[in-house]
């Protein structure tokens, strides 16, 4: 660790927090339906796509149509995806003639870019054509993103409604959340991305001459002849405008393999801090958002200080860990690290990446030492709460908030209640529900991973650190985050059905019990505030919510990160 | 104070025996399985023992010693819940026996028709139904609860309140119910019997101290919600554990063929699955429960269901009356203020007279201030004076006397009456009433039958002592509370002011009552409120907490869902606090159970994984001895529970502050409190099981 790394890293948080009002108070109008500014110029389109799709903008839905049109809507971009990498083959905008994705790996695509997951099976410079990438995976990291966002306004308006059934209308709350937030923030992150170098263009591969030809032993072929390689394939495609996206929607598919690490995708220190500021930009911002909507903005503070309190030590953990290296390796680790962002930026973007649920990396994280790794897989594992993706990692947040408020509620000696609105036995289960399925997805696809043969023949290394890059995957798919630890070879039918399954059910299980929570709130008649309510805008309770936080969501993976990084950490140590 | 329903001391050797025996009853899986947390220490007891028996008569998965005393205190762990449950039953239990002793089997004289001379027949006291008229003499016991018809007698309720001065009921009015197992002293009564056998108010109370309704409140159903979650991802994360330890071992094995690495064993898992879940809680709410609405009954206070009870701990609004419960009973007479050139001798013996037959408390300390100002206490029928009590019409009461009329009453009756009798209504009375009735005191006019105004009598409504303290304490609660009061808006809100009630409604009639308790509700708030006469019954029916006083009909105690035995307005205070004390020791024990967590991972992972990977050993921050670790952890869990007895049977302590500042204290308590006492536990046993 050292001061300049430091204080990049305050310089970073500092502007994260300048944003969130701001860009919170412009979301809060866009989803009340208020002038912000934009609609002068996009009002006319908003109105175009609700003629041309025959939606009733003024209709308000219970929760249960709120969340029947959510899933149509996702089951229609799942057979889009699927169907669209099945037969890109024969379909334009496909110079590097790249043939159909297979069943399963299109199957676990499918989901990972619905789900909002992003989780990447296959290499997207060899598997997906142009076409795929934009009109696949380009339109989910929209749409997804946007669906997770109307989930949460919808649970908004549950809290701030008054005996009131509506929730909200899906389609409206997708339209702007698209077209007013979504949109305008791409354009502007695309075009500066494209002004740092990141490619934009529909032009093939080049295959360009090596500045430096290299010689290559073939391996088993000792005293033959090394291959002398002079030129290599440079990729190129529609990057830029894919690359903003997936950072602002919390998305994080990379264009290219390695994904914010390759030069094409994020060229320059610049382009780094602005991609990793985009990564927890708008899950920031929704909590101002939050607050706002409930008429009390301290809620909004509260939950984002809760955020707060988790990630910033994490974060310098992450940095000491890495900065300090191990015992067998001298010095800061800077194995699988890109020489342009350094210790600092890389252990950065590792804990924004986790955190929020974007996935995109710029180092790899199996090569970080065991510690260093062990972070980032556990704020996966925590449920995604802590920013979060755009709208679920804040719904979550609140599930978690239920249940915090039910323990502390009981124990100021009054029914509890959360914003006025009673937690009884619906919301519990619900809340209950969608804490629960997470960590039984990683925990039960952990397990079923390592007893079959094809599940445990797909890691790179031996003993605790090859259970790790399983437990990784999981915690990744089951928390619909979508960053991989490298080294795991994911793109098997075992790996592609297992993580596909997780992902399914960790985004739509989740939605499910939510909205019903919404719903469930939006008909409840607010309990006006005394000095007997519980309080849940106080430091005390934000210490309640961390610790809620912490303890659920982690003494659940105690043993499990014990047999994984915590016995490699050891190991290690006792080289 | 009540004597009979005093609480047994905490540990009495007869409950103790008594529970012991119960808790063993309560092995019954069809008992276990309503309570999910201990229903899974249950089965995975009768799992390690199934692995013990193993392990004796062939090869066990580790040695048959280690698997027995896992078992043994497993199965100590279902027990020590049991026990928990039976202590509090057992306590509930003691207190009923003292109550079924007043139900012993009387003989009731059924009338057929209600007149003491109607034909009776002898019947079984135990076979009246509802409607049924009884007769009862003197010296007889009441058969069962019922609404006096006819007569006026005394009646000892001291089987049911323990206190043993009389009560006078009588038919009529808000004085006419009577409960079954009292007896009546002298006189007779005939009583129309208002519950059906197994409905009194004796059943009712023995039911609900016995913990015969089970019925969940919905609290403690999403409290079981909670529970029954952090179980299974508990559980998920043991199971899970098996594969994983086996993948681990097969890892150290393909690295190091030498590799001593075994898999954990089921036992391990196991005990880790009991420390871990919330076992503290899931054994400790039962008798949370129990001794919740015992500690209602210690208070007197009969509640129809446990849900009455937590909704007490929800209340914001309480709608007290103003006589009895925020003013002592009665307003005393503090001063007379003639008018109009009336001498203060005039009016005081104008007053005196007007007031010697009075029996009224009002009446009465007239005539006790005249006395201070000299004069002596005549005797009506002396003087030959004819007494014209208060009637709703006149609104005065007073006496004729020697052909003179004088009159005491409300300001706008006795000027009514003065301008009857050709007289002009006082100015400067008018201008002193006003006075009077701002300084919270209740002005009585006195005039005579020339319509001549003589002056005003001040009647001074005495706030008790200490009652200010209590309502502040109500507002850092967070309750807002509600002087209700026949008086005039100004005298109300003198009243209020001194007592430090938040407001107040004047002029309060059963309908702006109900009103009011609407409009509260419909604000969101929950109302509680205490009534006793008939016409209260709408109101107490609209409250959420609604506590009929004992002496009051039949009607008001049906509408509400409290009946306080006592007749004690402000025990509404106290029933709120029990229904807090409730819902916190719920609370502050769910708390501690799941921040005991963290110890006890501590204890077990780097034992139960020291064959496969030795370096984790430097997570045994405790420095356990491997041997007994695990044990320690599992003793310490299932001791903790005996410990949390006497709290979970006592509450936790509430006092009146702020929520936050509550939430402060009660996490530091119990959360970090929770976080650290098993550290030290599992240390101090694991050190002692290593000393024998």
């Amino acid at each position: 660790m050292n001061l300049y790394g430091i204080f990049q890293l305050i310089v970073y948080l500092a502007v994260l927090v300048a944003f969130v009002k701001p860009l919170g108070w412009y979301m809060a109008r866009v989803y009340r339906a208020q002038p912000c500014g934009l609609d002068r110029l996009l009002a006319p389109a908003e109105r175009a796509i609700y003629r041309l799709c025959g939606i009733e903008p003024g209709e308000m839905m219970g929760w249960k149509v709120y969340a029947a049109s959510l899933l149509i809507f996702s089951a229609v971009g799942l057979l889009a995806v699927y169907g669209l990498q099945r037969v890109q083959a024969i379909l334009p905008l496909n110079p590097a003639a790249l043939a159909a994705v297979t069943p399963d790996s299109s199957f676990n695509t499918a989901i990972s870019f619905v789900s909002n997951t992003n989780w990447q099976g296959y290499g997207g410079e060899t598997t997906m054509s142009y076409l795929s990438q934009m009109l696949g995976l380009g339109v989910q990291n929209f749409v997804s993103a946007a669906t997770g966002m109307a989930v949460l306004v919808a649970l908004v308006r549950g809290l701030a409604g008054s005996g009131t059934k509506a929730i909200g209308n899906f389609w409206v709350d997708l339209t702007r959340s698209t077209l007013y937030i979504l949109l305008p923030l791409s354009i502007v992150l695309a075009l500066v991305l494209v002004s740092q170098g990141v490619v934009q263009s529909f032009r093939p591969y080049q295959t360009v001459a090596l500045m430096q030809p290299v010689s290559v032993e073939q391996a088993g072929k000792e005293g033959e002849p090394s291959t002398r390689i002079v030129s290599q394939v440079l990729p190129l495609g529609p990057a830029a405008s894919q690359i903003a996206i997936k950072q602002l929607g919390t998305n994080g598919g990379g264009f290219f393999n390695v994904n914010s690490a390759h030069p094409f995708e994020n060229p320059t220190p610049l382009s780094n801090f602005l991609q990793v500021l985009a990564i927890l930009l708008i899950p920031a911002a929704l909590c101002w958002t939050f607050g706002e909507m409930v008429h009390d903005r301290r809620q909004g503070w509260a939950v984002l200080a809760a955020m707060l309190v988790i990630f910033v030590p994490l974060l310098a953990a992450t940095y000491w860990f890495e900065a300090a290296g191990t015992s067998v390796l001298a010095g800061p680790n800077m194995e699988g690290k890109e020489t342009r962002f350094g210790i600092a930026n890389s252990a950065l973007w590792a804990t924004a990446t986790t955190a929020a649920s974007n996935g995109s990396v710029n180092s790899m994280h199996d090569s970080y030492t065991p510690l260093g790794g062990l972070i980032p897989m556990w704020l996966m594992q925590i449920g995604e709460v802590v920013f979060g993706g755009v709208g679920s990692g804040l719904y979550g947040m609140l599930m978690f908030v239920i249940v915090a408020v039910f323990v502390a509620g009981l124990m100021v000696g009054r029914t509890p209640e959360y914003l006025g609105k009673k937690i009884e036995p619906f919301e519990m289960k619900m809340a209950a529900i969608a804490v629960l399925i997470p960590c039984g997805l990683v925990l039960l696809g952990t397990a079923a991973a390592v007893l079959l043969p094809q599940g445990s023949s797909g890691t790179s290394n031996p003993g605790p650190h090859g259970f790790s890059q399983i437990l990784y995957a999981f915690s990744s798919a089951s928390n619909n985050n979508g960053s991989a630890f490298a080294g795991l070879s994911a793109n098997t039918p075992f790996y592609n059905f297992s993580l596909g399954v997780c992902m399914f059910l960790a985004r739509f299980w989740l939605i499910v019990p939510v909205l019903a929570i919404a719903g469930s709130l939006a008909a409840k008649k607010p309990v006006p505030t005394t000095s007997g309510t519980l309080p849940t805008h106080t430091p005390v309770f934000v210490a309640m919510l961390v610790c809620v936080v912490i303890i659920v969501g982690a003494l659940t993976f105690v043993p499990a990160l014990a047999l994984g990084p915590v016995a490699e950490q050891l190991l290690l140590h006792s080289h | 104070m009540a004597t009979s329903n005093a609480p047994h001391s905490l540990f009495d050797s007869a409950i103790v025996r008594g529970a012991v025996l119960a808790s063993l009853a309560k092995l019954n899986p069809r008992e276990q399985v309503r309570n999910p947390v201990m229903f899974v220490v249950f089965v995975v007891s009768m799992l390690a023992t199934v692995l013990w028996v193993q392990a004796i008569v062939s090869t066990g998965e580790a040695p048959a010693r280690f698997i027995g005393w896992v078992a043994l205190w497993l199965w100590f762990t279902v027990f020590f819940a049991n026990f928990a449950e039976a202590m509090a039953e057992g306590r509930g239990k003691a207190q009923a026996a003292s109550l079924r002793k007043a139900r012993r089997d009387v003989k009731a004289r059924k009338l057929s028709a209600p007149s003491r001379q109607a034909p009776s027949t002898m019947i079984d006291g135990a076979a009246l139904r509802k409607g049924d008229l009884v007769l009862v003499d003197a010296g007889e016991v009441i058969p069962g609860d019922g609404e006096i018809i006819e007569g006026v007698a005394s009646v000892n309720e001291s089987a049911i309140t323990g206190e043993s001065a009389p009560v006078i009921r009588e038919a009529g009015g808000d004085r006419s119910a009577v409960t079954g197992g009292t007896t009546v002293l002298s006189d007779w009564l005939i009583v129309r019997i208002a519950a059906d056998p197994g409905q009194t108010f004796l059943d009712r109370m023995i039911a609900l101290v016995e913990g015969a309704k089970r019925q969940k409140t919905p609290n403690e159903i999403a409290l079981d919600i909670l529970l029954a979650k952090l179980s299974i991802i508990f559980l998920l994360a043991c199971v899970t554990l098996l594969p994983y330890s086996i993948y681990a071992v097969a890892q150290a094995k393909a690295a190091d063929p030498a590799s001593g690495a075994a898999p954990v064993t089921v036992t391990v898992l196991v005990a880790l699955l009991v420390c871990l879940i919330p076992t503290t809680i899931g054994g400790l709410l039962s008798a949370i429960r129990i001794a919740g609405m015992d500690r209602l009954v210690q208070a007197n206070v009969i509640a129809t269901s446990g849900r009455a009870v937590e909704a007490a701990g929800d209340v914001d609004v309480l709608l007290l009356d103003k006589t009895g419960t925020i003013t002592l009973g009665n307003r005393q007479a503090a001063a007379f203020l003639p008018v109009d050139g009336a001498t203060l001798e005039e009016l005081a013996d104008a007053a005196q007279l007007a007031s010697l037959a009075d029996e009224t408390p009002e009446g009465r300390s007239i005539v006790v201030l005249a006395k201070k100002h000299g004069l002596r206490e005549r005797h009506i029928h002396e003087l030959g004076a004819t007494f014209s009590p208060f009637s709703a019409q006149t609104r005065m009461s007073g006496v004729s006397v020697n052909g003179r009329e004088i009159r005491k009453g409300a300001a706008d009756a006795i000027d009514a009456y003065v301008a009857r009798m050709g007289g002009r209504p006082s100015e400067q009375a008018r201008t002193i009433v006003n006075e009077v009735s701002r300084r919270g005191s209740t002005p009585l006019v006195v005039a005579d039958g020339k319509g001549r105004t003589l002056g005003v009598v001040e009647l001074k409504d005495v706030v008790k002592g200490g009652i200010a303290e209590r309502f502040a304490e109500m507002r850092r609660m967070g309750i807002k509370t509600v002087m209700i009061t026949g008086d005039n808006p100004i005298t109300a809100a003198a009243i209020a002011a001194e007592a430090g009630v938040d407001d107040f409604l004047a002029q309060a009639t059963p309908e702006n009552k109900l009103d009011l308790i609407r409009k509260y509700q419909l604000g969101g708030r929950l109302v509680a409120m205490t009534g006793d006469g008939t016409n209260d019954a709408p109101a107490l029916a609209q409250a959420d907490v609604a506590v009929a006083m004992n002496t009051g009909t039949q009607a008001a105690k049906e509408a509400g869902n409290m009946v306080d035995l006592d007749s004690n307005p402000t025990k509404l205070i106290e029933v709120v606090r029990i229904g807090k004390q409730l819902l916190m020791t719920r609370g502050s024990l769910t708390t501690f159970s799941i921040a005991n967590d963290v110890a006890k991972y501590f204890a077990i992972i780097p034992v139960a994984f020291a064959a496969t990977y030795p370096q984790l050993d430097a997570l045994n921050i405790m420095r356990l001895n491997p041997a007994t670790g695990i044990l320690s952890a599992v003793i310490f869990n299932a001791l903790i529970i005996v410990a949390l007895i006497p709290l979970a049977l006592r509450g936790v302590k509430y006092k009146p502050v702020e929520a936050s500042v509550l939430l402060r204290n009660n996490l530091l308590i119990y959360g970090v409190g929770g976080l650290i006492v098993p550290f030290i536990g599992i240390k101090i046993i694991d050190l002692l099981l290593n000393a024998f």
